[in-house]
């Protein structure tokens, strides 16, 4: 190895690299514009949808008003609701989103509240429509606060204490410190996207710096060289490796900021439960080990080399650009896979999810950034990695060796 | 000087098994002398070339370089060498000054002589005007300036043209010519590939005539006009490869 010649041929491959603008476009123009561009957005568009269906009176049906004439009224009088006329369509009425919800009151409703056996109302929704979501939410709190006052009234004519009907109170407090929840929520979701875009990170360069140069014919000119190959494919390496860590990084940090950024501008502007909403999306970071993203950084290194030095072999194979898109393209899915299943609730880090590649980094990178440090686990997953990504430089190194190989024809 | 003897190459292919590209190849090329290499497309020119230039190894023979040989050696042969061919192409998002820059750090070359070479090589092939543009939207005489230059800024013994000419526009081609002529000048050792008649007949001291990985004929102009009494260089080649017939069947081998 001649350290001299591996530095010349890195940096002359930066020079290159930093001037072709379908990387710079991967490399910094998403990370820069397109994710604060997505989280800004989405964050307005979500403020403003929430905040439009929040200051919005919901639009109820009521089925039956005449059996519930009191509670009916109450309803018509609450400004949260906006009941409109009855009809025998209500269900395409709710499913076309002509309206959120709808209500239907049995008859005898009165007769069966003083009654033994306790009549059904049934209220009617879209599910998985956000509008009608939030109907339904209001509507069965509503009624639930409803059915305690009448309770409650009851009671009190009975001469009877309210802890009747409610002996006890149910209440919840959470004991696991916020590193930890904030570990367990976005732990997985962390280390999936840093996968995702190491991997992207070095597609375009390992490409472009092997069946690219094939191609235009430049690797026959470099390869005329003194220099010998190990340095060539060295150099070509480190330039692969720097533009996924620099993609990765880049991104994750535009992506903090951008989050951060959006919950402060729209806590202040944007006000009500979005903005809170939003405060909660971008705090989230806080809650995270700084501990634990400096362990996924150093677990995600011997990734990135593995990488950087895969797709440099299975491109280096294909004479031409395209071609070599066919080959890696595929691969993208036994990437993602194995990195899906790690963000899966259930999976845990065992002895045999250890033994999993990047699922292994997936579930060992969530539990650093919940704060557990399982050094066994960590030390068999990072030796793994390395010895993946050791023997993933070795093959690059003996490919780039091979005239069949680099003279395919 | 490049001696080559008995060279060998072997490729296997799916439809016709184990093929000969070049097939005990023998011949010596001196200083200040050039030898040309004329032959068919695929009759195993190339494959020779990039042997000498150690881009492929033999299988069998051997080759010196200026003194080394071209396996034990590789990297000093690269050094003394000069490799210039249609396939050989520039970095387009470098400009001529970066390209030819790189090729000298490559060679081991310090900044302040590639410094000082860069402007010798831009005063001779006059390519100042050029100089700091990007070679993606050079012309194609100004990037052969800089292949050339490319070529020579470690100032080779040894130059190896591999049908250098190729698709290029006559005034391109006479000028590449020309500078070939300069390198023989110079007395550099000067090895130069084609399937063009005419320019193996003007340029080259030694002609080698190669056929289906074989060398069939070998020696000067007239040594081989005397030998196949024709006066044609075609007529030359056509009779060297034993006749139409068989320079047909070796094209239809390759298909």
């Amino acid at each position: 190895m001649n350290w001299n010649a591996i530095c010349t041929v890195y940096f002359k491959e930066l020079t290159d690299t930093l001037r072709d603008k379908r990387t710079l476009i991967t490399t910094f123009l998403i990370p820069t514009l397109v994710i604060p561009g997505i989280i800004f957005g989405a964050g307005f568009v979500m403020t403003k949808v929430i905040k439009k269906a929040q200051t919005e009176a919901t639009s109820v049906m009521i089925i039956g008003a005449e059996n519930a004439p009191e509670l009916a009224e109450e309803i018509r009088a609450d400004e949260r609701f906006r009941v409109v006329a009855s009809a025998e369509d209500f269900r395409d009425q709710i499913s076309n989103k002509a309206i959120r919800v709808a209500v239907e009151i049995p008859e005898g409703f009165e007769a069966g509240v003083s009654s033994t056996a306790a009549p059904d109302v049934m209220i009617y929704h879209y599910q998985g429509e956000m509008k009608s979501g939030m109907g339904r939410g209001e509507l069965r709190g509503f009624l639930n606060e409803y059915r305690d006052e009448m309770v409650a009234a009851g009671l009190a004519d009975r001469g009877l204490p309210a802890t009747i009907a409610r002996p006890f109170n149910v209440e919840s407090e959470n004991v696991a410190p916020p590193e930890k929840v904030g570990g367990n929520a976005f732990g997985g979701f962390v280390p999936y996207i840093v996968v995702i875009l190491c991997m992207t990170g070095a597609m375009y360069p390992a490409m472009d710096l092997t069946a690219g140069e094939k191609e235009r014919g430049t690797m026959e000119t470099l390869l005329c060289s003194p220099v010998s190959r190990v340095n060539i494919v060295l150099g070509k390496f480190l330039m692969t490796l720097s533009a996924s860590v620099a993609t990765m990084a880049l991104s994750l940090i535009m992506f903090a900021v951008s989050a951060l950024g959006a919950a402060k501008f729209f806590a202040g502007g944007g006000g009500g439960v979005g903005a809170a909403a939003a405060g909660e999306g971008g705090g989230f970071m806080m809650l995270i080990d700084p501990w634990g993203v400096i362990g996924v950084f150093a677990m995600i290194v011997p990734l990135a080399v593995l990488f950087a030095a895969g797709l440099l072999t299975v491109s280096l194979f294909a004479k031409s650009f395209k071609e070599a898109q066919s080959y890696v393209s595929p691969l993208m899915i036994v990437v993602i896979l194995p990195a899906v299943m790690g963000t899966l609730p259930g999976i845990e880090l065992t002895w045999k999810t250890a033994l999993i590649p990047i699922t292994n980094l997936s579930l060992v990178c969530k539990e650093m950034l919940s704060g557990i440090w399982n050094w066994n686990y960590i030390a068999v997953i990072f030796g793994s990695q390395v010895i993946y990504a050791a023997f993933a430089l070795w093959l690059c190194v003996k490919m780039f060796n091979r005239e069949s190989v680099i003279f395919r024809t | 000087m490049i001696e080559v003897v008995n060279l060998t190459k072997t490729f296997k292919d799916k439809k016709r098994g184990v093929v000969r590209a070049v097939d005990d190849v023998t011949f010596r090329c001196e200083p200040g002398q050039i030898y040309g290499l004329l032959g068919a497309n695929g009759a195993g020119k190339t494959t020779a070339l990039r042997m000498i230039a150690t881009l492929l190894k033999p299988v069998s023979g051997s080759a010196t370089v200026a003194g080394y040989d071209v396996v034990k050696q590789g990297a000093q042969v690269r050094a003394a060498v000069g490799f210039l061919a249609a396939s050989t192409a520039l970095y387009g998002r470098l400009t001529a000054r970066e390209m030819i820059t790189y090729f000298g750090r490559l060679n081991g070359m310090d900044d302040a002589t590639i410094r000082g070479r860069v402007k010798q090589l831009a005063d001779e092939l006059d390519m100042h005007e050029f100089l700091d543009r990007k070679c993606d939207k050079f012309s194609t005489g100004m990037k052969q300036k800089t292949s050339i230059a490319r070529t020579l800024v470690h100032d080779p013994a040894v130059m190896i043209f591999d049908e250098p000419t190729l698709g290029l526009d006559v005034m391109t081609a006479r000028a590449i010519v020309r500078f070939v002529r300069d390198c023989r000048d110079a007395g550099k050792t000067v090895i130069y590939s084609s399937h063009v008649m005419s320019e193996i007949e003007k340029l080259c001291d030694q002609i080698g005539i190669i056929h289906d990985g074989k060398l069939v004929a070998e020696g000067t102009l007239s040594e081989l006009q005397a030998r196949y009494e024709e006066t044609d260089m075609e007529e030359i080649f056509v009779k060297a490869v034993g006749g139409e017939a068989a320079l047909a069947a070796a094209i239809a081998k390759q298909l």
